[in-house]
């Protein structure tokens, strides 16, 4: 092998390395991807009422309101949002425990308020 | 009448029929059932006296499942206290006089109709206060006009009674202004003094989940925490409930309209149905015999017809 074509090999062998050490850099310290949940409140509703989610896996909550001022506490995790008109609030979690878990409506709203409730379900 | 204890008055009734009290009262004499005189006034016990509570009558619902005499229930409680032998020294509503709308005008009306109801209370003093039904969507407006303000103190024979507005804030908070008059208020007290706080919603964390709590409630109870003798009169959750903070005993009543399911008993919480075979089951007012030297409140539970 003459001596051009070793140091073509050298640079190339040298790229190859490089590119894969950036893939594994890069797949070691990626941000995973958050499943949005997009949550309505309307008519003293969550719309949906029943959320199943993965301990462990990282979620966005995107919640707007129908009609008029709500709130989202979801109390087993310690995380609540004021729900307003024109406005998308959100909640990121990662559940870190498995069980059934009640969300509600945290600001006086009218008559229904107090039925406004759903349930967030956290399996393994 | 109100010269002698009335305890007593009850015990000394109950030692037979055909005791004449009436004539004999105005001088503080009457004859027991031995035909004995007693004294009265000397069995008095200073300062004891009574009040009721009333609370969660929620005028303007209609649920016929869940009370199908909902006009009718407010007006046989007025009439039960009216019927009372000794007619407490006030009485006390713990919120939720009216039920929510969003419509301003029927909001003033229901307001205006409950007046009109418990106008017919034979005791003149009566004190109110509001619930997150009545104040809650305008902040307590139509409730000041209505019946004043939000926030008060009253004492009464020895016993400072502090009202506390944990419901014209939607979001359930009593809020660091009226923390601060709470304080302030409390700072004029003894630590041994006889308080009594009535408010809506527990300031523990009952049940937040249903709305059972007040956000900054443990703020309050931080501040009552240095006296000695605080005792709590709540609403709102339709149903008894006794519960202690500390030192600090906390006594919710039932409701007028219609009772709701224990703490977290059901996955949602919604009025129990009305039981025809026990029509009123669930409802009912309550009396506070007060014995303010012994910082001692003795509850005796009513039925709408004040058995």
């Amino acid at each position: 092998m003459d001596h051009k074509k070793r140091i073509l090999l050298t640079g190339v062998l040298l790229a190859s390395a490089v590119v894969s050490g950036l893939l594994i850099y890069t797949r070691a310290n990626a941000v995973p991807v958050e499943r949005v949940i997009h949550i309505t409140a309307k008519n003293f509703q969550f719309s949906p009422d029943s959320i199943t989610l993965k301990k462990g896996e990282p979620v966005v909550f995107e919640i707007s309101s129908g009609d008029r001022k709500h709130g989202f506490s979801l109390r087993g995790f310690g995380v609540r949002t004021d729900v307003l008109p024109g406005e998308v609030s959100r909640i990121r979690l990662t559940p870190d425990k498995t069980g059934k878990f009640t969300f509600s409506c945290d600001v006086f709203c009218g008559d229904g308020h107090e039925e406004m409730t759903g349930t967030v379900i956290v399996t393994e | 009448m109100s010269k002698f204890d009335r305890r007593r008055f009850i015990k000394l009734a109950g030692l037979g029929g055909g005791i004449v009290f009436a004539s004999s009262l105005s001088r503080g004499f009457g004859l027991n059932a031995l035909g004995s005189i007693v004294d009265y006034a000397n069995a008095k016990v200073e300062n004891d006296f009574y009040f009721v509570q009333l609370s969660d009558t929620h005028w303007g619902f209609s649920g016929p499942k869940v009370n199908p005499d909902a006009e009718g229930t407010l007006k046989k409680a007025v009439q039960a206290v009216n019927s009372l032998e000794v007619q407490p020294d006030f009485i006390v509503f713990t919120g939720d006089l009216t039920h929510t709308t969003d419509d301003v005008q029927i909001r003033k009306d229901r307001m205006s109709q409950f007046k009109d109801i418990v106008g017919g209370l034979k005791v003149p003093t009566v004190h109110f206060m509001a619930g997150e039904h009545d104040a809650s969507l305008d902040r307590g407006d139509a409730y000041q006009e209505a019946f004043g303000k939000l926030n008060y103190t009253f004492d009464h024979k020895g016993v400072h009674f502090i009202v506390v507005d944990n419901v014209s804030d939607p979001g359930a908070s009593v809020g660091e202004s009226q923390l601060n008059w709470l304080k302030a208020d409390l700072k004029q007290q003894k630590t041994d003094a006889r308080i009594v706080v009535l408010t809506h919603r527990p300031l523990f964390d009952l049940y937040p989940d249903w709305d059972w709590s007040t956000k900054d409630g443990a703020a309050v109870i931080d501040a009552l925490m240095p006296h000695k003798n605080v005792t709590v009169f709540y609403g709102h959750i339709h149903q008894e409930n006794h519960h202690m903070t500390g030192h600090i005993a906390h006594h919710s009543a039932k409701s007028l309209m219609f009772p709701l399911p224990a703490p977290g008993s059901v996955p949602k919480k919604a009025p129990l149905p009305w039981d025809a075979s026990a029509p009123y089951k669930g409802l009912g007012l309550r009396s506070i015999e007060a014995e303010p030297k012994q910082a001692k409140y003795e509850i005796k539970e009513l039925n709408v017809t004040g058995a």
